[in-house]
């Protein structure tokens, strides 16, 4: 562990060296989007000068490549997590988001009646609610809240009642308001113990911890690259082969199909079903070169590193600002990722990140679409800093220093 | 640091810490109009009363930013008894302010500009169009109040 360097990974990040308005940039919000390293940029430039042509159609030598780098990235994403068939459980989306609609729109309305029993948590992000809703006003099933407790952590002492007569507990691994870890582990067990299905929204914690579906016993998951430090447009929607074979298609069109007659169609068997259209195929090879270097750095060593930047900052924000900053997450680093939501005395986080920005500090002012959660706790927004594998100890002192001025302005 | 003094004047900063016209009107007689930013969780209510032609009363309750609380409380001050058609040219006004930068940069005829004397204190808020995603925060309460003055003559 004492061999990870955080300044190597700044190296490699072209965006770091950006000036704004005389102040290097201080990147704090990581956990919105991460900046991206320069192997997976030229990975998709290459790809662009090298290589480019359509996927699964082709027979000349670009297009085979093509269709290789996009299935090799599929299998490299599918290890990643430790999908116990790579090739054939990973289907590439959008984002953390469409990879929800997908199994709502799929799985979800193929198996869900008015009497099934949907759980979710307190502390879901919108991607992880407003699909459910969207069926649900379709279908008319009930949905049951795991609470999220005083001390910010899921309320797990009712989990069984919660889950009698379930279809599925859908829930995030990491909330990226909070920073809470929550235990996949016990919730997986649980829910398949009453018959459940299990699914995780891993946006907040899959560059920053290892990823095990078949350790943890995870039927879905999703996840999308570009908090992963890879590109934006893509990400990766996590099924069990078999779940994944019964699961109708979601997108209608090319590529998805096996057969299309005049009188209807025949969708393919497999991922392909779920792929409609002409894929992100530079996005899955930038994502294949984010997968790699994250593995090259090591999950445990940037865990380990973000775990002592998160520890040293809640430190200082408490014996700096003496309650005047609040921090709406546990108050210590157990179970807990480098997602710092602040509340600064009181003061609009607009404002609070607009001063910040004054500084060439980053962090992201909002109610991080988890709506639910911000009125839980009665607050109409935060500004949250965030770490990334790149972040040092100087991004706190930058941090700190303009939240000094925020409450000088308008405290 | 000059941007931020563009933005953060103090004039807006006394409005923002002592806000005017805050509270609430009974309604009916008056009318109750809520607006959102779904962006930033900024929520405003504005209660209008009108007498015949004049806005005879405003009231503002919510929260959210300095800039939105800071507009809310100036645009209560400069509506505030005022015939309703003036309200709603000082409305047009302070949205054309708001948006005099992003309208007509290379059409032949130049943008009629915005008579700043005419928006007295409102003219403060001009700093908020160099921070574009600010903008939505400044407008809140106007659009709030333009809804209202709509729902009104209905």
């Amino acid at each position: 562990m004492s061999s990870y360097d955080p300044h190597r990974v700044r190296a490699d990040v072209p965006l770091l060296r950006r000036v704004i308005d005389g102040h290097p940039i201080t990147y704090l919000d990581s956990a919105s989007s991460s900046l991206t390293p320069r192997p997976v940029i030229e990975a998709m430039s290459r790809y662009y000068e090298l290589r480019h042509a359509n996927v699964h159609r082709g027979v000349y030598t670009t297009a085979e490549e093509a269709t290789a780098a996009y299935e090799g990235a599929r299998v490299a994403v599918g290890e990643f997590i430790h999908a116990a068939h790579p090739s054939e459980e990973i289907v590439f989306t959008k984002n953390t988001t469409e990879g929800f609609n997908l199994l709502v729109k799929s799985w979800g309305r193929a198996n869900l009646r008015s009497d099934s029993v949907v759980v979710l948590t307190e502390m879901e992000h919108h991607a992880n609610l407003v699909p459910w809703f969207q069926l649900r006003e379709e279908v008319g099933f009930e949905i049951r809240y795991i609470p999220v407790g005083d001390d910010f952590r899921l309320d797990l002492s009712n989990l069984d009642a919660l889950l009698d007569g379930a279809s599925i507990v859908s829930f995030s691994a990491m909330s990226n308001v909070l920073g809470t870890k929550n235990p996949v582990e016990r919730i997986a067990a649980a829910g398949h113990a009453a018959g459940a299905l299990v699914a995780v929204d891993a946006a907040q914690s899959v560059a920053h911890s290892v990823t095990d579906v078949q350790s943890s016993d995870v039927d879905f998951m999703s996840f999308g690259a570009h908090k992963m430090m890879g590109p934006t447009g893509i990400g990766a929607f996590y099924a069990k082969r078999a779940l994944l074979a019964d699961m109708p298609p979601f997108l209608g069109g090319g590529g998805m199909i096996a057969d299309v007659r005049l009188d209807g169609y025949t969708p393919a068997k497999g991922v392909e079903r779920f792929e409609a259209g002409t894929p992100m195929i530079a996005e899955a090879v930038g994502m294949h070169a984010a997968v790699r270097y994250i593995e090259n750095l090591g999950l445990a060593a940037i865990a380990e590193h973000e775990r002592a930047l998160t520890a040293d900052a809640l430190g200082r924000l408490r014996e700096r600002f003496a309650g005047r900053v609040r921090v709406i997450g546990p108050s210590d680093v157990h179970d807990r990722g480098g997602v710092l939501s602040l509340d600064v005395d009181g003061i609009h986080p607009h404002d609070v990140a607009q001063v910040l920005d004054q500084h060439g500090v980053c962090v992201r002012p909002g109610h991080h679409c988890a709506k639910p959660l911000m009125r839980r706790f009665s607050l109409p927004a935060t500004a949250r800093a965030s770490f990334g594998a790149y972040s040092l100890r100087e991004d706190t002192d930058v941090l700190l220093d303009g939240l000094d001025h925020v409450i000088e302005l308008f405290g | 640091m000059s941007n931020l003094e563009d933005l953060y004047r103090e004039i807006i900063l006394d409005h923002y810490r002592s806000p005017r016209n805050r509270g609430e009107l009974e309604c009916p007689p008056a009318h109750r109009i809520e607006g959102f930013n779904p962006l930033c969780g900024d929520e405003i209510t504005v209660y209008v009363a009108a007498d015949g032609a004049t806005l005879s009363d405003i009231k503002i309750s919510g929260h959210g930013c300095s800039i939105s609380q800071s507009s809310a409380s100036l645009m209560s001050a400069a509506v505030k008894g005022k015939p309703i058609a003036d309200v709603r040219a000082t409305i047009d006004t302070f949205k054309r302010l708001m948006t005099v930068h992003e309208s007509n940069l290379d059409d032949e005829q130049e943008p009629e500009p915005v008579d700043l004397r005419a928006l007295g204190e409102l003219a403060a808020l001009q700093g908020v169009v160099k921070f574009p995603v600010r903008i939505k925060c400044a407008t809140l309460a106007w659009n709030t109040l333009a809804q209202g003055l709509d729902e009104l003559s209905n």
